[in-house]
């Protein structure tokens, strides 16, 4: 490094590289994800912990529990599985829907109008996509965690029968970035706390008649038509086809849609970047 | 009266062409024509003019919901504007709001600080914020705690700061990236005395040091303290505009003599102070005579039969500018 360059100029001379979205982009999403690991070290490791056991305590209370009455049930490309080994892969679509979620819309949400860190970070080089890119990479780092935890409390109760298993933890990933995109976005509109707790309210019949804990047969063709609209549906027909390496078209088709879903959410949240960040 | 003066500077840097342009574009670190920014019907900045020229000290003074922050935030492109031009360091903050930041320095109205991270830890952090490398900023880090006066507190947790502590290290964050603007909205608000004036001795130095300041400020005697050339700003729009000096010149007196009569006698008497001073204000509290020399004006009163309670004379100060442009003081 030149020592004749002063720090103005080195961060000018960094931000002359051409980059798309100038105005709300410097490039440098690197920093706000230092920042998070530097608070990570220094914060309460209870609370982050405490997501990880969530998954877990319905798997042992449902599969377990629950699964004893239920016995085995068909799974995927018909083969019969284990009650617990049905929700299981549900389960980790589930969760990382929930931590995608809560983190892209009330946590962002606290911080840009109670919180104070991503003004000082906007007051820097700093863009607000920058911000916003970092703060989604970081609840993907968290879901990326505790889907590895809980992959490896799958394959401790024997409920992981494929090596394709293991992709479950970029899927898990994937489902977390589609949903976290979106809820950026849809933070974006919001004005008060009180809309976004009506997507937390829509999250909970979500997770119950997604087909997670039972089969989609159960339904009249229309109600299933619109289960299958909706993405926690392709989430955790996705984990359940890797969790027994039951690949087909359609697996592709679920990831294709969590693709799709990641790139409408952050094309909204990056048009409605000024209102979002700098109001 | 500031909109003629604002124009006599436009007309100077015209009639100055060609070098004007050189000169102007080399000079001003800012430059604001029109600048307005509304929020449906209210309009918080309507239509303001100024320029900032590299190395000055520049105030905007104003009581609270002035337009002061919300023009700061303008500046810094973390705000949008509703119309009018703006260019920092001879770019636009809204379209390049990365690279004009990368030359200002923030200080906010309320201390930013992240509470998640150690003291030396805040100053790293914000630089990485710069993309600036570690190699430069752990040793940057330990000379702006030195300025700070902070190098013990080093370790310490941003919580365990006092609050005059607290708004040092908010300035000395601010200079991580050597600004050659420093932004300072509101400076001293809530300190104590002795902190507030700990804090103008560091912003001295800074002005030695050739930074540009711009500082908000809705106390006089901070205006008075540390800007070269200030603009009175009430209600979105400009009041005035000139050096403290050259304001208190021109819209008050030398000098200002204080009286209270109590608050059911001060009405009364105003009648009978006609005409013993060049200009009076009544207050609630008490009733101000402007004139060059308050010790005589005070005799004229004692001379006319009228015995104030406490009586006290003091040079004009920029708040007898603002009361004199606004009819109101500035902080209530």
């Amino acid at each position: 490094m030149s020592r004749e360059l002063s720090p103005t100029q080195l961060a000018v001379e960094r931000l002359a590289r051409p980059r798309p979205a100038p105005g709300i982009w410097s490039g440098n999403m690197v920093a706000v994800l230092e920042r998070g690991w530097q608070a990570i070290k220094t914060q309460n490791w209870g609370i982050i912990i405490s997501g990880f056991f969530e998954p877990v305590l319905y798997l042992l209370a449902m599969g377990w529990g629950l699964g004893a009455l239920v016995g085995e049930v068909e799974g995927p490309g018909g083969a019969k599985v284990s009650y617990a080994a049905y929700i299981a892969p549900a389960m980790l679509a589930t969760s990382a829907m929930n931590g995608a979620i809560y983190d892209s819309t009330m946590n962002v949400f606290f911080k840009l109008n109670f919180g104070k860190l991503y003004q000082a970070m906007l007051q820097t080089s700093l863009g607000p996509l920058d911000v916003a890119l970092g703060e989604i990479m970081l609840a993907l780092f968290r879901g990326l965690l505790y889907a590895v935890a809980f992959l490896a409390v799958m394959a401790a109760l024997g409920l992981a029968t494929s090596w394709w298993a293991l992709l479950m933890v970029p899927a898990a990933v994937l489902i977390a970035f589609g949903f976290a995109a979106v809820g950026m976005g849809v933070t974006s509109f919001a004005q008060r706390f009180q809309q976004l707790d009506l997507i937390m309210f829509a999250m909970l019949p979500m997770f119950l008649f997604s087909a997670t804990l039972y089969p989609i047969s159960v339904y009249p063709s229309a109600v299933q038509l619109f289960i299958q609209a909706l993405p926690l549906w392709h989430g955790v027909e996705l984990m359940r086809h890797l969790a027994v390496g039951h690949l087909t078209w359609a697996t592709l088709g679920h990831a294709t849609y969590f693709t799709a879903m990641t790139a409408l959410g952050l094309w909204v949240t990056t048009v409605r970047m000024r209102k979002l960040f700098l109001r | 009266m500031g909109g003629g003066q604002a124009n006599a500077t436009r007309q100077e840097s015209v009639s100055c062409a060609p070098y004007a342009a050189v000169v102007t574009s080399e000079e001003l670190v800012i430059r604001a024509r029109g600048l307005t920014k509304a929020y449906g019907d209210f309009v918080a900045v309507d239509g303001i003019d100024f320029d900032v020229r590299r190395g000055e000290s520049f105030g905007l003074l104003g009581p609270n919901g002035a337009g002061k922050s919300t023009t700061m935030r303008m500046i810094g492109g973390t705000l949008g504007r509703t119309a009018g031009e703006l260019s920092v360091v001879g770019l636009d903050p809204e379209t390049q709001g990365p690279q004009v930041r990368a030359h200002l320095g923030v200080v906010p109205q309320q201390d930013n600080l992240d509470d998640d991270l150690k003291v030396r830890e805040n100053l790293i952090m914000y630089g990485r914020y710069f993309g600036l490398p570690r190699s430069y900023l752990v040793p940057k880090s330990a000379e702006l705690l030195e300025f700070a006066q902070l190098t013990d507190k080093a370790s310490a947790r941003v919580d365990d700061l006092s609050g005059g502590m607290k708004r040092r290290l908010t300035i000395a964050r601010g200079l991580v990236n050597e600004p050659e603007v420093l932004l300072l909205d509101e400076p001293t608000t809530g300190l104590d005395p002795q902190a507030r004036h700990t804090l103008w001795d560091r912003l001295f130095r800074l002005k030695e040091a050739g930074v540009t300041l711009i500082v908000t400020t809705h106390f006089m005697d901070e205006a008075e303290q540390l800007c070269d050339r200030l603009i009175v700003i009430d209600k979105g729009t400009i009041m005035a505009e000139g050096s403290p000096a050259q304001l208190i010149r021109q819209y008050s007196t030398r000098e200002v003599l204080e009286l209270r009569f109590g608050s059911q006698r001060n009405a009364q008497v105003v009648a009978q102070l006609e005409g013993l001073a060049e200009r009076i204000e009544v207050l609630p509290d008490r009733i101000l005579l402007y004139s060059a020399d308050g010790e005589a004006t005070l005799e004229r009163v004692s001379g006319a039969g009228l015995h104030p309670v406490t009586s006290l004379v003091r040079r004009s100060s920029l708040e007898d500018v603002f009361l004199r442009l606004t009819g109101r003081t500035l902080v209530d």
